[in-house]
């Protein structure tokens, strides 16, 4: 409360004496993962104004690299300085929480980017053009598809770099997304990761067009789903008087203790806290990609440049689920008995609907899509035990599940013909007899997915259906394990074409990547095989790391 | 610390798996010897568990090894046998080396397919039976129920690949067709039990929700769970503990298979090679009714009390369907796949029949009906890749252009008919004993099975072998070398387990008795003694009985 008071006297005494305004206390070294990247993000930004286009992407991918490192190094050194547990406390005049949850996602998150830059950097699997190696993304992004100018771009050779610095501003915004403890950082958090993710999604070397639609598309869902949050905020505010989360967790369990004259006529009023945390979530679980928010997921996801759609599967819903445990612990515990049901119905029809819908599919990227729709399903159920098993239940289960998906959308960059990935099913067939290592190393990312025991994803499964148990969710589960049968069999026909469909006369090739998508799908094999078999330790840091600080 | 016998015994097929996939393509003969070679001393490790084993020790488990593994999941490494596991596990260790010299040719690439150097499918059907013959002894040996859930799961993935990519090459159809019902048999086959198995983690969950509700500390540990319930410390109430054994059996008796859940068995069986069909029908199925006097006998018992009746009409269905449809094929592989469904009527019969002879029966059935089947199906592989057809009415006089084919086929088919002298007749009996003491209603049924079980086999015989020679059998070449190695062991098991199953019995006994505790059954007093009303309709059970008495 003392960093809220401090926050109105900060207003109210600059309307009286401009002379005196106090400096807001900024913990800089516990903000210094989050403040790392978006310097470095700066920096990016400068590079590309100054640097000679030939020595851009070295630079690029070096800094980002480097930026990525370091924030993750400063994370495991405030974890190991106790601010995970002991010493976790709220920074910045209470807009950052610095605690548990927030560094272990903090983590992920950068561990996870710092894979995707690999898939991001690779310039081995579009043939070359003009004796130049190209990446992933768009010549010239403002260029019209198919106009003079994009021809022009493309004999010269160009790249956009700039996708490096704008995936640090988005890494930026998903660092304090979760740790974001009022809910105008929150929002901020929000558009700061969402408006470059948007950017990234048109960049998409090859289809163009598809991938501007999904840019589009996701700009103006998510433009609404934004608005939606903010107009929850603007509720809550009227409801609780303050944006803090322990200031409106404090007036909903114990009622407004002061009014403020101009918020006279709404605090404490019970159907603003209703709608106005409904509308928090709403924006949310959009980002998370729950039914009945997800349509967006799958025309994005398939338009977008293959990393980005990586990308943003593994670590936007990393911070979009760290921001929504944090919502409904801190902010809205003491509305477990309104938010549960509503959750229930979300985590069933998530998990079913994502399930059946994939079925259906026929091309490889949006059945990722619909695949990670009934994985965000199987988090809720995870979500809604509130408990403190819930939480890192979830936790372990992001980790797992962003490694897994990372892993997978880098195999799918490797599988090429002519017009580029070869994303439509049909052309999967028989791609264990052409490549084996290749499909084999799919398989394992699939049967993750699936659930199968020996793998990340059946560790984490089980944690959450067990701590969803354990809070008397015990349908839930049986709707969950219901689902995760729906699953398998579409994960188990894209087993079945890539080893037992003859291969086509025509079809794709795999690419040979260079070391750094190599890499990438390395360390995803790695993670999942390793949190499989051994979850141990990493039960234990997301258990130790499951408490929030209020 | 002592050796980790139990470890190395699933240990070794592992890393022969391991090995076996990691030759080179060219030298394909070289991966087949290394498999023979890992799967014989697997055997060996096992021959030296049942040295090791004492029958008569007091402990529930022996040889046991305990180690933490998932401790936030209250997940141990526990491993330990009784006797229906080392008897168990034997009969998997001696049954792969046969599987694999009886496939020895199955996976080797086509003729005239062009040279691959990534495609080595010979390394990996042999890799992936070694991979099954690990996961399957671990799940036999593991006493912990999420260890044993993980492996029981995780076996379905190799098998999946071994149906889906190893088909039979006989018939008249295209690769193309072949492949298509291969891969959708294949499918079948993992969403089966795919789905029995996850409803089963439900129930696993549920389980350890319950345990860690009421003991603090959530835990799997078979032993320590039964001490609990039986101790008083862990109660279930009557309706969770019926929804949890449902979720435990219905996982169980997928694999099994039991009536109505069987439908994906004839298809995986149908479309896999020989070697294969005899690894899922005589190794991996065992694992769903070894499960289901372990798991669901031991931790629910009253539950087991209370579905035994429907459990039992279910077993019956599954006796007599299973023998009526052998009895309508008009192929061999499908005819001994329902003959199979029918013999798992009769085990699960047996254990639920909560008699002493019934479970002893029922384990005893376990280790000769997967030596039996292993024997027919094996001939039938032979005889069938000679003809190029699986259909029963291309063959004809087979016994005159190949005697000694037509004799082991004779032997594996009376043995599937349980004729006395021969292993399976010792078991059925005990079943059928063991049930009419306590439903003698549902056992008069059961022999119905026995009948029917003769009418399926000797057409069967009739039809291929004797009768004039078909002018495509004719050139028919006899049994190999190879293949007389691995049906003459396999024949001689049967005849002596058939006159001195004492062995076997001196095993498995002390494990029944100790399963029946658990449940609380004692067998019942026979009602009626012999001489109080001699000629009398109960006069037979008794005396049979008796006759069980003296056939131990």
């Amino acid at each position: 409360m003392s960093s809220v008071a401090s926050v109105h006297s900060l207003w109210t005494v600059a309307a009286e004496l401009p002379g005196k305004i106090p400096a807001p206390r900024i913990e800089y070294v516990q903000l210094s993962p989050t403040l790392i990247i978006l310097g470095a993000a700066i920096v990016g930004v400068l590079i590309e104004a100054f640097l000679p286009r030939r020595s851009r992407y070295y630079a690029q991918v070096l800094l980002t690299v480097v930026a990525l490192a370091a924030a993750f190094a400063a994370v495991i050194g405030l974890a190991a300085g106790g601010f995970g547990s002991s010493k976790a406390h709220v920074a910045a005049m209470g807009a950052i929480a610095v605690d548990g949850p927030a560094l272990f996602l903090q983590g992920t998150i950068l561990l996870v980017s710092l894979i995707a830059v690999f898939t991001f950097a690779e310039r081995r699997l579009d043939p070359a053009t003009h004796g130049k190696r190209v990446d992933s993304f768009a010549a010239q992004a403002a260029a019209v598809p198919g106009g003079e100018a994009e021809q022009a771009a493309v004999k010269a050779g160009f790249t956009t770099t700039e996708v490096f610095p704008i995936l640090l501003f988005a890494v930026g915004g998903m660092l304090v997304f979760p740790a974001a403890n009022d809910l105008l950082t929150l929002f901020i958090a929000l558009e700061v990761f969402s408006l470059p993710l948007y950017i990234l999604c048109a960049l998409a070397r090859r289809q163009r067009l598809l991938s501007q639609e999904s840019a589009v598309k996701y700009f103006l869902l998510g433009a609404f789903s934004s608005a939606f949050l903010l107009f929850g905020v603007a509720l809550l505010y009227g409801y609780a008087g303050t944006v803090t989360y322990a200031g409106i967790a404090e007036v909903i369990s114990d009622g407004a203790r002061q009014v403020d004259p101009a918020l006279a006529g709404t605090m404490g009023n019970d159907a603003l806290l209703l709608i106005g945390g409904a509308l928090v979530l709403m924006g949310l679980l959009f980002k998370v990609g729950a039914v009945p928010f997800h349509m967006w997921t799958p025309d994005v996801y398939q338009g977008a440049p293959t990393p980005v759609t990586g990308f943003m599967a593994a670590a936007t819903k990393v911070a979009a689920f760290g921001a929504l445990l944090r919502l409904l612990y801190v902010v809205l515990p003491g509305m477990r008995w309104d938010w549960r049901p509503v959750m229930w119905g979300v985590a069933i029809l998530t998990m079913l609907g994502g399930a059946v819908l994939a079925i259906t599919q026929t091309d490889i990227k949006r059945l990722l899509a619909y695949s990670s729709i009934a994985h965000a399903g199987f988090i809720l159920a995870g979500v809604i035990a509130a408990s403190q098993d819930g939480i890192s239940s979830v936790l372990f289960y992001l980790a797992a599940y962003s490694f897994v998906t990372l892993g997978a959308f880098a195999v799918v960059t490797l599988v090429r013909d002519a017009g580029g990935e070869a994303t439509h099913l049909s052309k999967w067939a028989g791609l264990g007899r052409r490549s084996p290592l290749v499909a084999a190393v799919f398989a394992v990312f699939l049967l993750a997915f699936a659930g199968i025991p020996l793998t990340s994803g059946f560790a984490g499964k089980f944690a959450v259906f067990k701590a969803a148990a354990e809070s008397g969710a015990g349908w839930l589960v049986v709707v969950g394990v219901i689902s995760s049968a729906i699953a398998a069999f579409f994960y188990i026909r894209v087993i079945v074409l890539m080893f037992f469909s003859e291969p086509k006369a025509d079809g794709p090739t795999v690419a040979v990547p260079s070391v750094l998508t190599s890499t990438a799908i390395a360390v995803g094999v790695a993670a999942t095989l390793v949190l499989g078999l051994a979850p141990q330790y990493f039960l234990d840091l997301a258990g130790q790391a499951g408490v929030f600080i209020r | 610390m002592s050796f980790p016998l139990l470890t190395a015994t699933a240990a070794v097929p592992a890393i022969g798996a391991i090995a076996t996939a990691a030759v080179p393509a060219a030298k394909r003969t070289a991966a087949k010897w290394l498999a023979l070679l890992f799967s014989l001393a697997t055997l060996a490790l096992a021959v030296l568990i049942a040295v090791r084993f004492d029958p008569g020790a007091k402990e529930s488990f022996q040889l046991t090894e305990s180690h933490a593994w998932i401790r936030d999941f209250g997940v141990r490494y526990d491993l330990g046998v009784d006797g229906i596991a080392v008897a168990l596990i034997a009969l998997t260790a001696v049954l792969i080396p046969f599987v694999i010299l009886a496939g020895w040719h199955d996976a080797d690439p086509l003729e005239g397919a062009e040279p691959n150097r990534r495609w080595r499918p010979t390394q990996g059907f042999f890799a992936l039976i070694l991979a099954v013959e690990a996961m399957v002894v671990l799940s036999f040996e593991a006493t912990d129920v999420f260890l044993f859930y993980i492996f029981f799961e995780a076996m379905l993935i190799p098998m999946y690949f071994l149906i889906g990519g190893f088909g039979d090459r006989a018939g008249g159809r295209g690769e193309q067709q072949a492949a298509a019902q291969r891969s959708y048999a294949a499918v079948k086959f993992l969403l089966y039990n795919l789905v029995g198995g996850l409803i089963m983690l439900a129930a696993v969950i549920g389980l350890y929700a319950a345990t860690a509700d009421q003991l603090g500390a959530g835990t799997f540990s078979l032993t320590q769970i039964v001490e609990a319930r039986a101790s008083g410390a862990l109660t279930l109430g009557t309706g969770t503990e019926r929804l949890l054994f449902l979720g435990f059996f219905f996982a169980f008796a997928v694999k099994a298979p039991l009536w109505p859940l069987h439908t994906w068995l004839p298809n995986a069986m149908g479309e896999a090679t020989s070697p294969v069909a005899v690894l899922i029908t005589a190794v991996v199925d065992k694992v769903g009714t070894f499960a289901m006097l372990r798991f669901c006998l031991q931790l629910f018992p009253e539950a087991s009390s209370w579905a035994t009746p429907v459990i039992l009409v279910l077993a019956l269905i599954s006796i007599v369907y299973g023998a009526l449809l052998a009895v309508g094929q008009r192929d061999i592989k499908r005819l001994i796949a329902y003959a199979s469904i029918s013999h798992f009527g009769f085990i699960i019969l047996g254990i639920f029949a909560m008699t002493s002879q019934g479970q002893g029966g029922a384990t005893l059935y376990m280790v000769n009906h997967g030596i039996s089947t292993a024997a027919l199906m094996l001939v039938a592989g032979f005889l069938i890749s000679r003809r190029g057809s699986r259909l029963i009415a291309d063959f004809g006089g087979v016994q005159k252009v190949a005697p000694i084919l037509a004799g082991t086929f004779l032997i594996g088919g009376l043995a599937t008919l349980s004729l006395p002298g021969l292993a399976p007749f010792v078991s059925e009996f005990l079943v059928l004993v063991g049930t009419f003491s306590r439903y003698p209603v549902i056992g008069i049924i059961a022999t119905v099975g026995i009948v029917l079980a003769a009418l399926y086999v000797l057409v069967l015989y009739q039809r291929t072998m004797t009768g004039p020679v078909k002018a495509e059998v004719s050139k028919m070449p006899d049994l190999k070398a190879r293949e007389l190695v691995v049906v003459a062991p396999l024949i001689a098991l049967l005849l002596f387990l058939g006159v001195y199953p004492k062995p076997l019995t001196d095993i498995v006994n002390p494990a029944v008795q100790h399963t029946l505790t658990v449940v609380d059954k004692t067998d019942p007093k026979p009602s009626v003694k012999v001489d109080a009303v001699p000629g009398s309709g109960r006069h037979g059970q008794t005396a049979q009985t008796q006759d069980v008495e003296a056939a131990k």
